[in-house]
């Protein structure tokens, strides 16, 4: 605690920093003083977009030791100027919310419950499927005998929230194995 | 738009501090009409007959643009003598076919003018076969040729603007009032809104969102805009537009690079069994060589997309691989989708950010459905409802369902998120936002990319010694893409092949800058011709971040636009048939008489040295067969259609009819609903009579579903974050005093709300905001629901969801689903439990003596037998 003495007097603090509302200097306690920005920690601040509406507001994203510590608006973005509205002033906790699963789980048939699962086995049991229902449902012909090259065995349904490159791949895989059923939230 | 785009509203917001008049149209009372000049509300899908009278206003009070309507819109154009109208038809166009309940669009077609040898080609046969729009891209079926018969006074009969004027001419202000509940005053407001601010010197723009498309003809809400846009002269031009609202990060960009069931990358079509056999047949359907405008150029972008993805594979020999493509038989649409899952035909389903358990529409068939897969791969950030309907979805809850009895295996993989990796969205005006990665993905999560590439690369291990003729594709996919240490290909140089490239030749593998660069012949690939110049000069476009206070208004160095950096489609036209700007006011792009090119604020969408005046040569195609005036250059004859001569499966011109669940009976027309609409006949999706049908009394209220602002779609990305949940905690039904007092409901009480596919419970939120309307003579109260929450133990909050309220009837152009419009009866109190539950919903069906025919009936007006052979074969 610093020592009281009558040159600390609030009047004469406002005469010496010149705070002449009284709301600056004059009164910012030692707390406030040592208070900065979270950002000031960052390792790294990189530029992106808001993964909520289509309006595509510019987001700056601070990281510090490979992890999200602060995400706001993109002053230099000409659409959105530096503002997010709640969803994207939120976008945070999507990175960091504990309601998040980060963990591959699987669910056997007939299962009351999930199992925690190792990745790499999980992608290879997918490859199996996806391979195995290709083959069964295959059609070589519609039922006028036009070639259709396809199955009808796997499906996709997409949300709006895939990168291009990324819709690029499923298509094209899925193309390539013959599956049309590839769907988007574009149509809901 | 404040609502649901709220930081896109600031723009609004700047218009009206300039003096623009905002005006919102909406059912519902939100945060935009709380700031806007003035708030009408209407019908739920009553549109048609709003926008319709106010084509009819501008066409009776001749209040059109006429210059532009006579030079850019095919108003002059004549069509088919073949051709009958709505009005003499009770409400169905001519072509109908009762049976199939389709049309068949070959009367609506352009009369044809001169020889009709020239037209000889293959794959530019005359479509005379039932419309199908998934064989179409964006440009719908082409036009044999550019060179259509005119009148260019506007008075033949059979003239596009003689056929408007007729069309519309019983869409009045009373009948406005009758049908929407929208009184003659506020009307007239909105009809001296519209009109006095087009023309020259000012402009109007419609904005909209899924509040227009979610219908049973949602499609023609949107092309009813259009028509009247375009005789006002507001498209092409700086303030103008219809500006589609798009609703998520990059719901733009998963249509322009699909994920859909009947596009390839860029609006082509995927092909369709027996139409599109060869190559030639199929860029042929897509634009003949011999219309007009840069569709005629499809088989350049298709061979490049081919190059792209089979490489060497693909060559002149085999017709650039073009048989590796599969086939489709019809719409194989995600409700079509959910059909097969329920007869058992689909084995296994994968959920990639989407979650349809609560998202789509008939949430029950969603979830049997997912109960009948072998497998489901569910990739998301938290444990959606998707995931776990299994454990605790509403159908364990009635039981229906069983957990014990259940064989789907499910594979929860995470997902990284968008400060994970990097990658592009393409938000609401195509604009291409690159995003770079801020963090690595923690444990198990991984990007989409890393996802299907290493499932690509594991498929193509499992048939890599195979002989069988249908693995070729897998093993011929150029699937290479440079991984960096954790696994994660490179998405810049999926970018670059997206952008394109050289094939041989001295520049080869240097990225093409323009779509004008590709070729039929092999010498180039790309993966989507509109995003072509997206790598222009090696450099990532979409990254470029030069502030916007460095810039002009158009901010042409932040990011990159599809097509070419265009920041306006169509800006042709935002200029005088002679190249001068309609006014100084509204200035975008001229022509520079000096220089001989077109210049101004934007990337000018049209051939840069085509001068004003040039006219166009009869035996042209394609982009050289465009005239000076011919602005919309993806037109197969350069105009704006105020009349569709094709691409549209339910009528050239927009019609109003009533939802297929409505509480009135169709006021213009005896047929009752679009009689195009696609069906889904079922005992789990049954619809409730209609109007003067028996048993409309006993869901006698319509409900529309909408989004909150702090919400996003069904909930994965907002349930699951504190913050969110805590500002919009509740699943509510929204209500006017009168109905609440009419109901016996209470504000912050429980309402039961009953459709014929389930009952919902929700806490009751009465405001001013909802009013009750009066239309077709009675009083008319809408419910309001917000669909956001779903039925689990995962999310930070859960509620009844409003989709399963809604059943699923199609529009037939785009099989998109009637969400915004259908009926229901609402009861105090929280709703019974299990069985009980099963047992109210059935009682209510019972009651109103629904079967699975029931609003099933597409053809309600009696229509004469065909009377004009249109060269049916078979």
């Amino acid at each position: 605690m610093a020592r009281i003495t009558p040159l600390e007097w609030p009047v004469l603090r406002q005469l010496r920093s010149r705070d002449s509302t009284g709301r600056g200097a004059a009164v910012t306690s030692r707390k406030t003083r040592r208070t900065a920005p979270r950002t000031d920690d960052a390792d790294t601040v990189v530029q992106s977009i808001c993964p909520y509406c289509a309006v595509g507001c510019g987001q700056k994203v601070f990281a510090k030791d490979d992890r999200v510590i602060h995400i706001e608006g993109d002053p230099d973005s000409p659409i959105s100027r530096g503002r997010l509205c709640p969803k994207g002033a939120a976008s945070e906790q999507l990175v960091n919310s504990s309601g998040r699963q980060t963990t591959v789980l699987y669910r056997a048939p007939r299962s009351h419950d999930w199992e925690e699962f190792d990745r790499d086995r999980a992608l290879d049991m997918i490859a199996d499927r996806f391979v195995e229902a290709r083959r069964r449902h295959w059609e070589d012909e519609d039922e006028h005998g036009n070639p259709v090259n396809r199955t009808m065995g796997v499906a996709s349904l997409g949300g709006a929230t895939i990168d291009n490159e990324e819709n690029y791949l499923i298509k094209k895989l899925f193309s390539a194995a013959g599956a049309v059923q590839i769907e988007n939230q574009a149509r809901i | 738009m404040a609502e649901c785009h709220p930081v896109g509203f600031q723009w609004v917001t700047e218009a009206q501090q300039r003096g623009a008049r905002v005006i919102h149209i909406d059912p519902r009372f939100t945060r935009t009409s709380a700031v806007a000049d003035k708030h009408v509300a209407l019908r739920a899908g009553s549109d048609i007959v709003l926008l319709g009278a106010l084509i009819n206003y501008v066409l009776s009070n001749d209040l059109h643009f006429d210059e532009y309507v006579r030079h850019y819109t095919n108003a002059a154009t004549i069509v088919s003598e073949d051709y009958q109208d709505t009005e003499d038809l009770n409400g169905l166009f001519s072509g109908y076919d009762p049976q199939k309940g389709t049309y068949d669009a070959t009367s609506w077609s352009y009369a044809s003018r001169g020889d009709e040898e020239k037209v000889e080609e293959p794959g530019t046969e005359p479509e005379s076969d039932v419309a199908e729009p998934d064989e179409y891209g964006a440009g719908g079926p082409s036009l044999r040729h550019a060179d259509v018969e005119r009148d260019d006074s506007l008075q033949d009969p059979r003239s596009v603007f003689q056929l408007l004027k007729r069309h519309y001419r019983r869409y009045t202000p009373e009948m406005v009032e009758e049908t929407c509940g929208i009184s003659a005053e506020d009307f007239h407001h909105l009809a001296e809104s519209i009109t006095k601010n087009s023309g020259r010197e000012r402009t109007t723009a419609f904005c909209y969102a899924v509040g227009w498309t979610q219908h049973a003809q949602g499609a023609q809400f949107i092309r009813t805009a259009a028509v009247l846009q375009l005789l006002l002269g507001n498209m092409g031009r700086p303030g103008g537009g219809i500006v589609a609202l798009r609703g998520h990060a990059t719901i733009q960009g998963s249509t322009d690079i699909p994920t859909l069931f009947n596009l390839l990358p860029g609006y082509l079509p995927m092909p369709e069994a027996g139409q599109h056999d060869s190559l030639e047949d199929f860029t042929g359907a897509i634009g003949s060589k011999l219309q007009k405008g840069f569709w005629a150029n499809a088989d350049a972008y298709t061979v490049s997309l081919l190059k792209a993805w089979f490489g060497d594979a693909a060559h002149a020999g085999n017709d650039y691989a073009f048989e590796y493509l599969p086939r489709l038989t019809g719409a194989h649409g995600t409700y079509q989708t959910v059909e097969r899952m329920l007869r058992d035909e689909l084995d296994g389903y994968f959920l990639v950010g989407q979650n349809p358990a609560v998202g789509s529409a008939n949430g029950k068939m969603q979830r049997m459905g997912m109960s009948h897969l072998k497998w489901l791969v569910v990739r998301d950030f938290s444990l959606i409802e998707s995931a776990t309907w299994w454990k605790d979805g509403p159908e364990i809850e009635s039981g229906e369902l069983r957990t014990e009895d259940i064989d789907t295996e499910v594979f929860f993989m995470p997902a990284a998120n968008h400060t994970e990796k990097a990658g592009s969205f393409t938000q609401t005006q195509r604009l291409v936002q690159w995003r770079h990665q801020a963090v690595t993905p923690p444990d198990d999560a991984q990007s989409e990319l890393e996802f299907f590439h290493e499932l690509g690369r594991r498929i193509r291990a499992r048939v890599a010694d195979s002989s069988d003729p249908r693995d070729r594709p897998l093993l011929d996919l150029t699937w290479d893409y440079p991984t960096d240490e954790h696994g994660e290909p490179d998405p810049e140089s999926v970018l670059r092949e997206i952008n394109g490239y050289y094939v041989d030749g001295p520049d080869a593998g240097t990225p093409l800058s323009a779509f004008t660069q590709m070729r039929a012949d092999g010498s180039t690939a790309g993966g989507c011709w509109i995003y072509t110049g997206i790598f222009a000069d090696g450099v990532n476009q979409a990254a470029r971040r030069r502030p916007g206070h460095e810039q002009d208004e158009t901010a042409a160095e932040w990011a990159w636009a599809w097509p070419a950096n265009r920041r306006i489609l169509y800006n042709r036209a935002s200029a005088d048939p002679e190249g001068r700007p309609w006014s100084e006011r509204k200035k975008h792009i001229w022509w520079d008489q000096e220089n001989g090119r077109w210049t101004g604020r934007d990337v000018p969408d049209f051939p840069e040295t085509l001068a004003p005046g040039t006219k166009s040569h009869p035996d042209a195609g394609g982009p050289d067969a465009l005239a000076g005036d011919d602005p919309f250059i993806m037109q197969a004859d350069g105009k704006g259609w105020l009349f569709a001569p094709n691409g549209l499966v339910d009528g050239p011109m927009p019609t109003h009819y009533e939802p297929p669940e409505s509480p009135i009976s169709n006021p213009l027309y005896a047929q009752q609903s679009n009689p195009a609409r696609i069906t889904l006949p079922r005992s789990d999706n049954l619809l409730a009579p209609s109007a003067a049908q028996h048993g409309s009394e006993v869901y006698p209220h319509v409900f529309t579903t909408y989004r909150l602002t702090e919400h996003h779609t069904a909930g994965g990305m907002s349930r699951f974050l504190p913050y969110l949940s805590e500002l919009q905690p509740e699943m509510f039904c929204e209500v006017s005093p009168e109905f609440a007092e009419l109901v016996g409901i209470e504000n912050y009480g429980w309402a039961t709300i009953i459709s014929p596919r389930s009952a919902i419970e929700a806490r009751v939120l009465v405001t001013d905001r909802v009013r009750a309307l009066t239309a077709g003579g009675r009083r008319i109260h809408q419910v309001g629901l917000p669909y956001h929450w779903g039925t689990g133990t995962d999310a930070v909050v859960e509620g009844d969801a409003a989709n399963d309220l809604l059943g699923i009837t199609l529009d037939p152009n785009v099989q998109i689903q009637g969400s915004k419009a259908a009926q229901c009866d609402v009861i105090p109190g929280r709703r019974p439990r299990g069985q009980a539950l099963l047992d109210l919903v059935e009682n209510y069906r019972k009651r109103a003596g629904i079967t699975v025919d029931t609003g099933n009936q597409k053809l309600t007006a009696p229509y004469p037998e065909p009377q004009t052979t249109t060269s049916e074969e078979d």
